[in-house]
Protein backbone atom coordinates (compact mmCIF):
# COMPACT_ATOMS: atom_id res chain seq x y z
CA UNK A 1 0.00 0.00 0.00
CA UNK A 2 1.18 3.49 -0.78
CA UNK A 3 1.47 6.49 1.46
CA UNK A 4 0.16 9.94 0.63
CA UNK A 5 2.52 12.65 1.69
CA UNK A 6 3.01 16.36 1.39
CA UNK A 7 6.39 17.98 1.30
CA UNK A 8 7.14 21.62 2.07
CA UNK A 9 3.77 22.75 0.72
CA UNK A 10 3.46 26.51 0.32
CA UNK A 11 0.19 27.94 -0.99
CA UNK A 12 -0.72 31.59 -1.29
CA UNK A 13 -4.16 32.91 -2.20
CA UNK A 14 -4.41 36.60 -3.04
CA UNK A 15 -1.31 37.46 -1.08
CA UNK A 16 -2.37 35.48 1.98
CA UNK A 17 -0.22 32.51 2.91
CA UNK A 18 -2.68 29.65 3.37
CA UNK A 19 -0.15 26.88 3.82
CA UNK A 20 3.25 27.80 5.15
CA UNK A 21 5.61 25.07 4.03
CA UNK A 22 4.14 22.07 5.82
CA UNK A 23 5.14 18.43 5.46
CA UNK A 24 3.76 15.10 6.59
CA UNK A 25 3.23 11.48 5.63
CA UNK A 26 -0.23 9.88 5.76
CA UNK A 27 -0.57 6.14 6.18
CA UNK A 28 -2.97 3.96 4.24
CA UNK A 29 -5.46 1.86 6.22
CA UNK A 30 -6.03 4.65 8.68
CA UNK A 31 -8.53 7.43 9.26
CA UNK A 32 -6.66 10.71 9.45
CA UNK A 33 -8.69 13.69 10.58
CA UNK A 34 -7.52 17.21 9.82
CA UNK A 35 -8.73 19.71 12.39
CA UNK A 36 -8.29 23.43 12.73
CA UNK A 37 -10.25 26.67 12.84
CA UNK A 38 -11.88 28.24 9.78
CA UNK A 39 -9.23 29.42 7.37
CA UNK A 40 -6.49 27.24 8.86
CA UNK A 41 -5.83 25.66 5.47
CA UNK A 42 -7.64 22.32 5.93
CA UNK A 43 -9.50 22.38 2.62
CA UNK A 44 -6.46 23.73 0.82
CA UNK A 45 -4.35 20.87 2.15
CA UNK A 46 -6.96 18.36 0.92
CA UNK A 47 -7.08 19.87 -2.58
CA UNK A 48 -3.28 19.77 -2.68
CA UNK A 49 -3.28 16.10 -1.64
CA UNK A 50 -5.89 15.41 -4.31
CA UNK A 51 -3.76 17.14 -6.93
CA UNK A 52 -6.46 19.59 -7.90
CA UNK A 53 -4.30 22.68 -7.69
CA UNK A 54 -0.65 23.46 -8.11
CA UNK A 55 1.04 24.71 -4.91
CA UNK A 56 3.33 27.72 -5.04
CA UNK A 57 6.11 25.39 -3.99
CA UNK A 58 6.50 21.94 -2.52
CA UNK A 59 4.52 18.93 -3.66
CA UNK A 60 2.20 16.09 -2.78
CA UNK A 61 3.32 12.54 -3.34
CA UNK A 62 1.46 9.28 -3.81
CA UNK A 63 4.09 6.72 -2.89
CA UNK A 64 7.16 8.25 -4.49
CA UNK A 65 5.34 9.82 -7.43
CA UNK A 66 4.24 13.43 -7.52
CA UNK A 67 0.44 13.56 -7.46
CA UNK A 68 0.53 16.20 -10.20
CA UNK A 69 2.86 14.04 -12.29
CA UNK A 70 0.26 11.27 -12.50
CA UNK A 71 -2.07 11.23 -15.48
CA UNK A 72 -5.32 12.89 -14.33
CA UNK A 73 -7.23 9.70 -15.08
CA UNK A 74 -4.85 7.52 -13.08
CA UNK A 75 -4.82 10.02 -10.24
CA UNK A 76 -8.62 10.03 -10.18
CA UNK A 77 -8.70 6.22 -10.13
CA UNK A 78 -6.49 6.15 -7.05
CA UNK A 79 -7.60 9.24 -5.13
CA UNK A 80 -11.26 10.13 -4.64
CA UNK A 81 -12.11 13.62 -3.51
CA UNK A 82 -15.34 14.78 -1.93
CA UNK A 83 -15.58 18.59 -1.98
CA UNK A 84 -17.12 20.52 0.87
CA UNK A 85 -20.13 21.92 -0.92
CA UNK A 86 -20.49 19.75 -3.99
CA UNK A 87 -22.30 21.30 -6.88
CA UNK A 88 -24.99 19.13 -8.50
CA UNK A 89 -25.89 20.94 -11.66
CA UNK A 90 -28.64 18.78 -13.11
CA UNK A 91 -31.62 16.95 -11.68
CA UNK A 92 -30.19 13.48 -12.36
CA UNK A 93 -31.09 10.26 -10.57
CA UNK A 94 -28.94 9.33 -7.58
CA UNK A 95 -27.72 6.17 -9.32
CA UNK A 96 -26.47 8.20 -12.29
CA UNK A 97 -24.70 10.59 -9.93
CA UNK A 98 -23.01 7.69 -8.14
CA UNK A 99 -22.06 6.38 -11.59
CA UNK A 100 -20.02 9.54 -12.15
CA UNK A 101 -17.60 8.07 -9.63
CA UNK A 102 -16.73 5.53 -12.35
CA UNK A 103 -15.71 8.29 -14.78
CA UNK A 104 -11.96 7.55 -14.53
CA UNK A 105 -12.65 3.90 -15.46
CA UNK A 106 -15.06 4.35 -18.34
CA UNK A 107 -13.90 2.94 -21.62
CA UNK A 108 -15.21 3.78 -25.05
CA UNK A 109 -18.30 1.62 -24.56
CA UNK A 110 -19.66 3.35 -21.49
CA UNK A 111 -20.43 1.73 -18.16
CA UNK A 112 -19.65 -2.00 -18.02
CA UNK A 113 -21.30 -4.65 -15.86
CA UNK A 114 -18.32 -4.32 -13.52
CA UNK A 115 -19.00 -0.59 -13.21
CA UNK A 116 -22.65 -1.27 -12.49
CA UNK A 117 -21.73 -3.75 -9.75
CA UNK A 118 -19.43 -1.18 -8.16
CA UNK A 119 -22.18 1.43 -8.27
CA UNK A 120 -24.65 -0.88 -6.51
CA UNK A 121 -22.06 -1.84 -3.89
CA UNK A 122 -21.25 1.81 -3.25
CA UNK A 123 -24.94 2.67 -2.88
CA UNK A 124 -25.31 -0.18 -0.43
CA UNK A 125 -22.24 0.80 1.64
CA UNK A 126 -23.43 4.37 1.95
CA UNK A 127 -26.94 3.25 2.91
CA UNK A 128 -28.30 4.97 -0.18
CA UNK A 129 -29.88 2.03 -2.05
CA UNK A 130 -33.37 3.29 -1.28
CA UNK A 131 -32.43 6.64 -2.83
CA UNK A 132 -31.00 5.17 -6.03
CA UNK A 133 -33.96 5.98 -8.28
CA UNK A 134 -34.71 9.36 -6.75
CA UNK A 135 -33.93 12.63 -8.42
CA UNK A 136 -31.05 14.47 -6.73
CA UNK A 137 -33.12 17.66 -6.64
CA UNK A 138 -35.71 15.96 -4.41
CA UNK A 139 -33.26 14.71 -1.74
CA UNK A 140 -32.71 16.27 1.68
CA UNK A 141 -29.27 17.53 2.69
CA UNK A 142 -28.45 14.31 4.52
CA UNK A 143 -29.67 12.11 1.69
CA UNK A 144 -27.57 14.10 -0.76
CA UNK A 145 -24.55 13.65 1.48
CA UNK A 146 -25.05 9.87 1.52
CA UNK A 147 -25.34 9.71 -2.26
CA UNK A 148 -22.20 11.83 -2.63
CA UNK A 149 -20.29 9.53 -0.29
CA UNK A 150 -21.47 6.62 -2.45
CA UNK A 151 -20.17 8.54 -5.47
CA UNK A 152 -16.73 8.72 -3.89
CA UNK A 153 -16.81 5.00 -3.01
CA UNK A 154 -17.86 3.90 -6.48
CA UNK A 155 -14.32 4.23 -7.78
CA UNK A 156 -12.93 1.98 -5.03
CA UNK A 157 -10.14 4.46 -4.41
CA UNK A 158 -6.91 3.78 -2.56
CA UNK A 159 -7.32 7.17 -0.93
CA UNK A 160 -10.53 8.91 0.02
CA UNK A 161 -10.23 12.61 0.78
CA UNK A 162 -13.42 14.17 2.11
CA UNK A 163 -13.87 17.80 3.06
CA UNK A 164 -16.36 18.01 5.92
CA UNK A 165 -18.36 14.99 4.78
CA UNK A 166 -20.66 15.11 7.81
CA UNK A 167 -22.23 18.46 6.92
CA UNK A 168 -26.00 18.04 6.81
CA UNK A 169 -26.03 14.58 8.38
CA UNK A 170 -28.03 13.90 11.54
CA UNK A 171 -26.18 12.39 14.52
CA UNK A 172 -27.14 8.85 13.55
CA UNK A 173 -25.95 9.20 9.98
CA UNK A 174 -22.82 11.01 11.16
CA UNK A 175 -21.92 7.91 13.17
CA UNK A 176 -22.84 5.69 10.22
CA UNK A 177 -20.62 7.68 7.89
CA UNK A 178 -17.67 7.62 10.27
CA UNK A 179 -18.13 3.90 10.90
CA UNK A 180 -18.17 3.40 7.13
CA UNK A 181 -14.94 5.36 6.71
CA UNK A 182 -13.39 3.33 9.53
CA UNK A 183 -14.45 0.05 7.91
CA UNK A 184 -13.01 1.17 4.59
CA UNK A 185 -9.70 1.88 6.26
CA UNK A 186 -9.64 -1.32 8.35
CA UNK A 187 -10.92 -3.87 5.85
CA UNK A 188 -9.86 -2.48 2.49
CA UNK A 189 -6.75 -0.65 3.53
CA UNK A 190 -8.11 2.53 2.07
CA UNK A 191 -6.46 5.70 3.32
CA UNK A 192 -9.18 8.01 4.60
CA UNK A 193 -8.50 11.70 5.16
CA UNK A 194 -11.30 13.86 6.55
CA UNK A 195 -11.62 17.42 7.66
CA UNK A 196 -14.03 17.83 10.56
CA UNK A 197 -15.17 20.48 12.97
CA UNK A 198 -16.50 18.12 15.62
CA UNK A 199 -13.64 17.50 18.02
CA UNK A 200 -15.47 14.70 19.83
CA UNK A 201 -16.14 12.71 16.68
CA UNK A 202 -12.57 13.33 15.59
CA UNK A 203 -11.28 12.10 18.92
CA UNK A 204 -13.38 8.96 18.73
CA UNK A 205 -12.96 7.91 15.13
CA UNK A 206 -9.55 9.20 14.08
CA UNK A 207 -6.51 6.96 14.07
CA UNK A 208 -4.50 10.11 13.70
CA UNK A 209 -5.25 13.77 14.14
CA UNK A 210 -3.54 16.62 12.35
CA UNK A 211 -4.29 20.05 13.80
CA UNK A 212 -3.66 22.97 11.46
CA UNK A 213 -3.48 26.55 12.56
CA UNK A 214 -2.62 29.49 10.31
CA UNK A 215 -1.21 27.24 7.66
CA UNK A 216 1.11 25.36 10.00
CA UNK A 217 0.86 21.92 11.60
CA UNK A 218 0.19 22.65 15.25
CA UNK A 219 -0.12 19.06 16.43
CA UNK A 220 0.08 15.65 14.79
CA UNK A 221 -0.45 12.26 16.38
CA UNK A 222 -2.90 9.95 18.09
CA UNK A 223 -6.08 11.76 19.19
CA UNK A 224 -5.09 11.80 22.85
CA UNK A 225 -1.63 13.10 22.00
CA UNK A 226 -2.71 15.77 19.57
CA UNK A 227 -5.88 16.97 21.24
CA UNK A 228 -4.65 18.62 24.40
CA UNK A 229 -6.23 21.66 26.06
CA UNK A 230 -3.20 23.68 25.01
CA UNK A 231 -3.46 22.72 21.36
CA UNK A 232 -7.20 23.39 21.33
CA UNK A 233 -6.67 26.76 23.01
CA UNK A 234 -4.00 27.78 20.51
CA UNK A 235 -5.89 26.54 17.45
CA UNK A 236 -9.44 27.58 18.23
CA UNK A 237 -9.08 30.16 20.99
CA UNK A 238 -11.33 28.22 23.35
CA UNK A 239 -10.80 26.64 26.74
CA UNK A 240 -11.56 22.92 26.67
CA UNK A 241 -11.77 20.13 29.21
CA UNK A 242 -10.72 16.69 28.07
CA UNK A 243 -11.96 13.51 29.70
CA UNK A 244 -11.04 9.95 28.97
CA UNK A 245 -14.16 7.80 28.93
CA UNK A 246 -14.91 4.24 27.98
CA UNK A 247 -16.16 5.49 24.60
CA UNK A 248 -12.95 7.38 23.97
CA UNK A 249 -11.81 10.92 24.42
CA UNK A 250 -14.48 13.48 25.30
CA UNK A 251 -13.83 17.11 24.57
CA UNK A 252 -15.92 19.71 26.32
CA UNK A 253 -15.64 23.27 25.08
CA UNK A 254 -16.01 25.57 28.06
CA UNK A 255 -15.58 29.14 26.89
CA UNK A 256 -13.75 31.50 24.56
CA UNK A 257 -10.22 31.91 25.82
CA UNK A 258 -9.24 34.69 23.48
CA UNK A 259 -11.50 37.25 21.85
CA UNK A 260 -12.88 35.95 18.58
CA UNK A 261 -15.94 37.59 17.16
CA UNK A 262 -17.73 36.95 13.91
CA UNK B 1 -33.70 3.48 -19.85
CA UNK B 2 -36.59 2.09 -21.86
CA UNK B 3 -38.07 5.57 -21.78
CA UNK B 4 -34.91 6.87 -23.34
CA UNK B 5 -34.88 4.19 -26.01
CA UNK B 6 -38.50 4.89 -26.82
CA UNK B 7 -37.79 8.60 -27.19
CA UNK B 8 -34.76 7.97 -29.40
CA UNK B 9 -36.79 5.67 -31.60
CA UNK B 10 -39.56 8.26 -31.83
CA UNK B 11 -37.10 11.00 -32.76
CA UNK B 12 -35.51 8.85 -35.48
CA UNK B 13 -38.93 8.05 -36.89
CA UNK B 14 -39.85 11.74 -36.80
CA UNK B 15 -36.66 12.74 -38.66
CA UNK B 16 -37.37 10.20 -41.40
CA UNK B 17 -41.08 10.95 -41.61
CA UNK B 18 -40.70 14.72 -41.65
CA UNK B 19 -37.89 14.51 -44.20
CA UNK B 20 -40.20 12.53 -46.47
CA UNK B 21 -42.91 15.17 -46.04
CA UNK B 22 -40.34 17.91 -46.63
CA UNK B 23 -39.43 16.34 -49.97
CA UNK B 24 -43.08 16.32 -51.05
CA UNK B 25 -44.67 19.56 -49.93
CA UNK B 26 -44.12 23.15 -51.00
CA UNK B 27 -45.41 25.43 -53.74
CA UNK B 28 -45.44 22.35 -55.94
CA UNK B 29 -46.54 18.92 -54.72
CA UNK B 30 -44.05 16.23 -55.64
CA UNK B 31 -45.27 12.69 -55.33
CA UNK B 32 -42.78 10.03 -54.20
CA UNK B 33 -43.17 8.35 -57.61
CA UNK B 34 -41.05 11.12 -59.16
CA UNK B 35 -38.03 9.39 -57.60
CA UNK B 36 -38.55 6.53 -60.03
CA UNK B 37 -39.08 8.70 -63.12
CA UNK B 38 -35.72 10.12 -64.12
CA UNK B 39 -37.18 12.23 -66.89
CA UNK B 40 -40.05 13.76 -64.98
CA UNK B 41 -40.00 17.56 -65.18
CA UNK B 42 -40.48 17.73 -61.41
CA UNK B 43 -37.21 15.82 -60.92
CA UNK B 44 -35.28 19.08 -61.20
CA UNK B 45 -37.21 20.61 -58.30
CA UNK B 46 -36.86 17.44 -56.26
CA UNK B 47 -33.16 16.84 -56.77
CA UNK B 48 -31.88 20.42 -57.10
CA UNK B 49 -34.09 22.17 -54.55
CA UNK B 50 -36.03 19.92 -52.21
CA UNK B 51 -33.34 17.31 -51.57
CA UNK B 52 -30.53 19.71 -50.63
CA UNK B 53 -32.97 21.80 -48.63
CA UNK B 54 -34.19 18.80 -46.65
CA UNK B 55 -30.70 17.41 -46.13
CA UNK B 56 -29.47 20.77 -44.92
CA UNK B 57 -32.41 21.13 -42.55
CA UNK B 58 -31.54 17.74 -41.02
CA UNK B 59 -27.80 18.40 -40.82
CA UNK B 60 -28.09 21.93 -39.49
CA UNK B 61 -30.82 21.06 -37.03
CA UNK B 62 -28.63 18.24 -35.69
CA UNK B 63 -25.60 20.54 -35.51
CA UNK B 64 -27.47 23.29 -33.66
CA UNK B 65 -29.23 20.86 -31.31
CA UNK B 66 -26.06 19.04 -30.35
CA UNK B 67 -23.92 22.15 -29.95
CA UNK B 68 -26.65 23.65 -27.74
CA UNK B 69 -26.74 20.53 -25.57
CA UNK B 70 -22.93 20.54 -25.31
CA UNK B 71 -22.86 24.22 -24.39
CA UNK B 72 -25.51 23.74 -21.73
CA UNK B 73 -23.69 20.73 -20.35
CA UNK B 74 -20.42 22.59 -20.17
CA UNK B 75 -21.81 25.80 -18.66
CA UNK B 76 -24.30 23.87 -16.47
CA UNK B 77 -26.79 26.50 -17.56
CA UNK B 78 -30.01 25.54 -19.37
CA UNK B 79 -30.09 28.97 -20.99
CA UNK B 80 -26.78 28.52 -22.81
CA UNK B 81 -26.67 28.19 -26.57
CA UNK B 82 -23.88 28.45 -29.19
CA UNK B 83 -24.76 32.13 -29.12
CA UNK B 84 -23.56 32.25 -25.53
CA UNK B 85 -20.03 31.49 -26.70
CA UNK B 86 -20.25 34.25 -29.27
CA UNK B 87 -19.26 31.73 -31.93
CA UNK B 88 -22.46 32.05 -33.98
CA UNK B 89 -22.31 35.84 -33.87
CA UNK B 90 -18.68 35.92 -34.90
CA UNK B 91 -19.43 33.46 -37.70
CA UNK B 92 -22.17 35.81 -38.89
CA UNK B 93 -19.77 38.74 -38.68
CA UNK B 94 -17.18 36.84 -40.71
CA UNK B 95 -19.75 36.09 -43.37
CA UNK B 96 -21.03 39.66 -43.42
CA UNK B 97 -17.53 40.95 -43.97
CA UNK B 98 -17.23 38.86 -47.14
CA UNK B 99 -20.58 40.20 -48.29
CA UNK B 100 -19.54 43.74 -47.44
CA UNK B 101 -16.46 43.50 -49.56
CA UNK B 102 -18.52 41.98 -52.33
CA UNK B 103 -16.50 38.80 -52.58
CA UNK B 104 -19.25 36.64 -51.14
CA UNK B 105 -21.73 37.70 -53.77
CA UNK B 106 -19.94 35.68 -56.43
CA UNK B 107 -18.92 32.56 -54.55
CA UNK B 108 -20.97 30.92 -51.80
CA UNK B 109 -17.90 29.14 -50.50
CA UNK B 110 -16.30 32.51 -49.77
CA UNK B 111 -19.20 33.34 -47.42
CA UNK B 112 -18.72 29.93 -45.83
CA UNK B 113 -15.01 30.49 -45.48
CA UNK B 114 -15.66 33.90 -43.91
CA UNK B 115 -18.09 32.36 -41.42
CA UNK B 116 -15.70 29.54 -40.54
CA UNK B 117 -12.86 32.00 -40.05
CA UNK B 118 -15.17 34.12 -37.91
CA UNK B 119 -16.15 31.09 -35.83
CA UNK B 120 -12.59 29.86 -35.44
CA UNK B 121 -11.24 33.29 -34.54
CA UNK B 122 -14.03 33.50 -31.98
CA UNK B 123 -12.71 30.27 -30.51
CA UNK B 124 -9.15 31.57 -30.53
CA UNK B 125 -10.15 34.87 -28.92
CA UNK B 126 -12.27 33.02 -26.40
CA UNK B 127 -9.38 30.88 -25.23
CA UNK B 128 -7.05 33.88 -25.17
CA UNK B 129 -9.56 36.03 -23.27
CA UNK B 130 -10.68 33.39 -20.81
CA UNK B 131 -7.23 31.90 -20.39
CA UNK B 132 -6.17 28.36 -19.66
CA UNK B 133 -7.63 26.95 -16.48
CA UNK B 134 -9.70 30.02 -15.72
CA UNK B 135 -13.19 29.98 -14.31
CA UNK B 136 -16.49 29.38 -16.01
CA UNK B 137 -17.59 32.96 -15.41
CA UNK B 138 -14.60 34.32 -17.30
CA UNK B 139 -15.34 31.95 -20.18
CA UNK B 140 -18.99 32.90 -20.48
CA UNK B 141 -18.26 36.60 -20.08
CA UNK B 142 -15.72 36.34 -22.89
CA UNK B 143 -18.53 34.92 -25.00
CA UNK B 144 -20.74 37.88 -24.17
CA UNK B 145 -17.95 40.29 -25.13
CA UNK B 146 -17.45 38.50 -28.46
CA UNK B 147 -21.15 38.56 -29.14
CA UNK B 148 -21.38 42.29 -28.48
CA UNK B 149 -18.38 42.99 -30.69
CA UNK B 150 -19.78 40.84 -33.48
CA UNK B 151 -23.17 42.56 -33.32
CA UNK B 152 -21.45 45.96 -33.44
CA UNK B 153 -19.34 44.82 -36.38
CA UNK B 154 -22.40 43.62 -38.31
CA UNK B 155 -24.22 46.88 -37.59
CA UNK B 156 -21.19 48.84 -38.75
CA UNK B 157 -20.91 46.83 -41.96
CA UNK B 158 -24.61 47.43 -42.62
CA UNK B 159 -24.41 51.18 -42.08
CA UNK B 160 -21.26 51.47 -44.19
CA UNK B 161 -22.49 49.11 -46.93
CA UNK B 162 -21.29 50.49 -50.28
CA UNK B 163 -24.65 50.15 -52.00
CA UNK B 164 -28.27 49.25 -51.21
CA UNK B 165 -27.78 45.98 -53.04
CA UNK B 166 -25.00 44.86 -50.67
CA UNK B 167 -27.11 45.96 -47.68
CA UNK B 168 -30.04 43.96 -48.96
CA UNK B 169 -27.83 40.93 -49.48
CA UNK B 170 -26.43 41.14 -45.96
CA UNK B 171 -29.90 41.45 -44.39
CA UNK B 172 -31.41 38.60 -46.39
CA UNK B 173 -28.61 36.33 -45.40
CA UNK B 174 -28.50 37.40 -41.74
CA UNK B 175 -32.10 36.35 -41.26
CA UNK B 176 -31.21 32.77 -41.95
CA UNK B 177 -32.99 30.63 -44.51
CA UNK B 178 -32.84 27.30 -46.27
CA UNK B 179 -34.18 28.59 -49.58
CA UNK B 180 -32.21 28.12 -52.77
CA UNK B 181 -29.50 25.97 -51.28
CA UNK B 182 -27.67 23.57 -53.51
CA UNK B 183 -26.01 20.20 -53.08
CA UNK B 184 -22.80 22.22 -53.00
CA UNK B 185 -23.89 23.69 -49.68
CA UNK B 186 -24.57 20.20 -48.36
CA UNK B 187 -21.14 18.93 -49.33
CA UNK B 188 -19.59 22.10 -47.93
CA UNK B 189 -21.26 22.06 -44.52
CA UNK B 190 -21.80 18.32 -44.10
CA UNK B 191 -18.23 17.16 -43.45
CA UNK B 192 -17.43 20.15 -41.22
CA UNK B 193 -20.55 19.59 -39.14
CA UNK B 194 -19.91 15.87 -38.93
CA UNK B 195 -16.36 16.47 -37.69
CA UNK B 196 -17.65 18.94 -35.13
CA UNK B 197 -20.31 16.53 -33.91
CA UNK B 198 -17.76 13.75 -33.48
CA UNK B 199 -15.59 16.10 -31.41
CA UNK B 200 -18.56 17.02 -29.24
CA UNK B 201 -19.52 13.36 -28.76
CA UNK B 202 -16.06 12.59 -27.35
CA UNK B 203 -16.86 15.09 -24.59
CA UNK B 204 -19.78 13.06 -23.21
CA UNK B 205 -17.92 11.71 -20.12
CA UNK B 206 -16.43 15.13 -19.37
CA UNK B 207 -19.82 16.83 -19.63
CA UNK B 208 -21.32 14.17 -17.35
CA UNK B 209 -18.55 14.70 -14.81
CA UNK B 210 -19.10 18.46 -14.93
CA UNK B 211 -22.47 17.80 -13.29
CA UNK B 212 -20.35 17.84 -10.12
CA UNK B 213 -18.88 21.23 -10.96
CA UNK B 214 -15.38 22.06 -12.12
CA UNK B 215 -13.68 20.85 -8.94
CA UNK B 216 -15.72 17.65 -9.04
CA UNK B 217 -14.88 17.05 -12.68
CA UNK B 218 -11.20 17.70 -12.12
CA UNK B 219 -11.17 15.29 -9.18
CA UNK B 220 -12.64 12.66 -11.53
CA UNK B 221 -9.65 13.04 -13.80
CA UNK B 222 -11.16 15.34 -16.40
CA UNK B 223 -8.70 17.68 -18.10
CA UNK B 224 -10.74 20.87 -18.19
CA UNK B 225 -8.37 22.81 -20.43
CA UNK B 226 -8.60 20.08 -23.05
CA UNK B 227 -12.37 19.84 -22.59
CA UNK B 228 -12.72 23.56 -23.19
CA UNK B 229 -10.59 23.40 -26.32
CA UNK B 230 -12.50 20.46 -27.84
CA UNK B 231 -15.80 22.09 -26.95
CA UNK B 232 -14.78 25.36 -28.58
CA UNK B 233 -13.57 23.59 -31.74
CA UNK B 234 -16.66 21.38 -31.87
CA UNK B 235 -19.00 24.33 -31.46
CA UNK B 236 -17.02 26.39 -33.97
CA UNK B 237 -17.30 23.61 -36.55
CA UNK B 238 -20.97 22.78 -35.99
CA UNK B 239 -22.42 26.22 -35.34
CA UNK B 240 -19.91 27.97 -37.63
CA UNK B 241 -20.60 25.69 -40.59
CA UNK B 242 -24.34 26.01 -39.99
CA UNK B 243 -24.22 29.79 -39.99
CA UNK B 244 -21.99 29.59 -43.05
CA UNK B 245 -24.57 27.94 -45.28
CA UNK B 246 -27.90 29.09 -43.87
CA UNK B 247 -27.27 32.26 -41.93
CA UNK B 248 -28.27 32.70 -38.32
CA UNK B 249 -30.96 30.29 -37.14
CA UNK B 250 -31.25 30.82 -33.41
CA UNK B 251 -32.89 29.12 -30.47
CA UNK B 252 -32.68 25.51 -31.76
CA UNK B 253 -29.85 24.76 -29.35
CA UNK B 254 -31.81 26.36 -26.55
CA UNK B 255 -35.22 24.80 -27.06
CA UNK B 256 -34.34 21.24 -27.98
CA UNK B 257 -32.22 20.10 -25.00
CA UNK B 258 -34.70 21.69 -22.64
CA UNK B 259 -37.64 19.82 -24.15
CA UNK B 260 -35.76 16.51 -24.19
CA UNK B 261 -34.38 16.60 -20.64
CA UNK B 262 -37.61 15.31 -19.03
CA UNK B 263 -37.81 12.54 -21.65
CA UNK B 264 -34.26 11.15 -21.76
CA UNK B 265 -32.83 12.34 -18.44
CA UNK B 266 -30.74 15.36 -17.58
CA UNK B 267 -27.32 13.65 -17.85
CA UNK B 268 -25.58 16.08 -20.22
CA UNK B 269 -23.51 13.48 -22.09
CA UNK B 270 -26.62 11.39 -22.72
CA UNK B 271 -28.41 14.42 -24.10
CA UNK B 272 -26.07 14.99 -27.06
CA UNK B 273 -27.49 12.47 -29.54
CA UNK B 274 -31.16 13.00 -28.63
CA UNK B 275 -30.60 16.76 -29.00
CA UNK B 276 -29.08 16.27 -32.45
CA UNK B 277 -32.12 14.23 -33.49
CA UNK B 278 -34.50 16.70 -31.84
CA UNK B 279 -32.78 19.63 -33.54
CA UNK B 280 -33.21 17.93 -36.90
CA UNK B 281 -36.90 17.33 -36.19
CA UNK B 282 -37.45 20.94 -35.13
CA UNK B 283 -35.66 22.53 -38.11
CA UNK B 284 -37.24 20.24 -40.71
CA UNK B 285 -40.68 20.80 -39.19
CA UNK B 286 -40.17 24.56 -39.00
CA UNK B 287 -38.94 24.64 -42.58
CA UNK B 288 -42.04 22.75 -43.76
CA UNK B 289 -44.22 25.18 -41.82
CA UNK B 290 -42.42 28.15 -43.33
CA UNK B 291 -42.93 26.77 -46.83
CA UNK B 292 -46.61 26.23 -46.25
CA UNK B 293 -47.35 29.70 -44.88
CA UNK B 294 -49.62 31.46 -47.35
CA UNK B 295 -48.44 34.67 -48.94
CA UNK B 296 -46.35 35.82 -51.83
CA UNK B 297 -42.97 35.72 -50.08
CA UNK B 298 -41.78 32.96 -47.80
CA UNK B 299 -41.12 33.79 -44.14
CA UNK B 300 -37.42 33.35 -43.44
CA UNK B 301 -36.66 30.32 -41.29
CA UNK B 302 -34.41 32.34 -39.00
CA UNK B 303 -37.24 34.78 -38.39
CA UNK B 304 -39.71 31.97 -37.74
CA UNK B 305 -37.36 30.34 -35.24
CA UNK B 306 -36.83 33.66 -33.48
CA UNK B 307 -40.60 34.19 -33.29
CA UNK B 308 -40.93 30.74 -31.74
CA UNK B 309 -37.79 30.96 -29.61
CA UNK B 310 -38.25 34.40 -28.08
CA UNK B 311 -41.44 33.57 -26.16
CA UNK B 312 -40.03 30.14 -25.31
CA UNK B 313 -36.93 31.75 -23.82
CA UNK B 314 -39.15 34.09 -21.80
CA UNK B 315 -41.29 31.22 -20.49
CA UNK B 316 -38.15 29.27 -19.58
CA UNK B 317 -36.72 32.24 -17.73
CA UNK B 318 -39.97 32.83 -15.84
CA UNK B 319 -40.27 29.19 -14.80
CA UNK B 320 -36.66 29.20 -13.61
CA UNK B 321 -37.27 32.36 -11.61
CA UNK B 322 -40.34 30.85 -10.02
CA UNK B 323 -38.41 27.72 -9.10
CA UNK B 324 -35.53 29.67 -7.62
CA UNK B 325 -37.97 31.85 -5.66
Amino acid sequence: MTTLSFDQLVVTFAGRRVLGGISGVLEPGKVTVILGPNGAGKSTLLTMLAGLRRPDSGRSLLGDQGVLDLKPRVRAQRIAFLPQTPEIAWAVEARILVGLGRTPFIGARGLSADDAANIEAALKSADALDLADRDMSTLSGGERARVLIARALAGQPEWLLADEPLTGLDPGHQLDALALFQTLARTQGCGVVLTLHDLNLAARFADRVLVLSQGKVLADGLPDEALTPDVIATAYGVRARIKKTRDGLQVEIVERSRPGGL
Amino acid sequence: MTHRRFTLFGLCAAVIGLSAVSLMVGKVWISPSVWLQPHNALGAILFDLRLPRTLLAVIIGAALGMSGAAMQGYTRNPLADPGALGVASMAAFGAVLTLYFGAGAQQPWIIALGAMIGALSAVGLLIALAGEGSSLVAFVLSGVILQTLAAAGVALALSLAPNPWAKDEIITWLMGALTDRSMGDVTLAGPLILAGMILLLTLAPALDALTLGETGARSLGINLGQTRLILALGVALTAGASVAVTGVIGFVGLIVPHLLRPLVGARPGGLLIPSALGGAVLVVAADIAVRLTPGAAEVKLGVAMALLGGPFFLALLLSMRRRLG
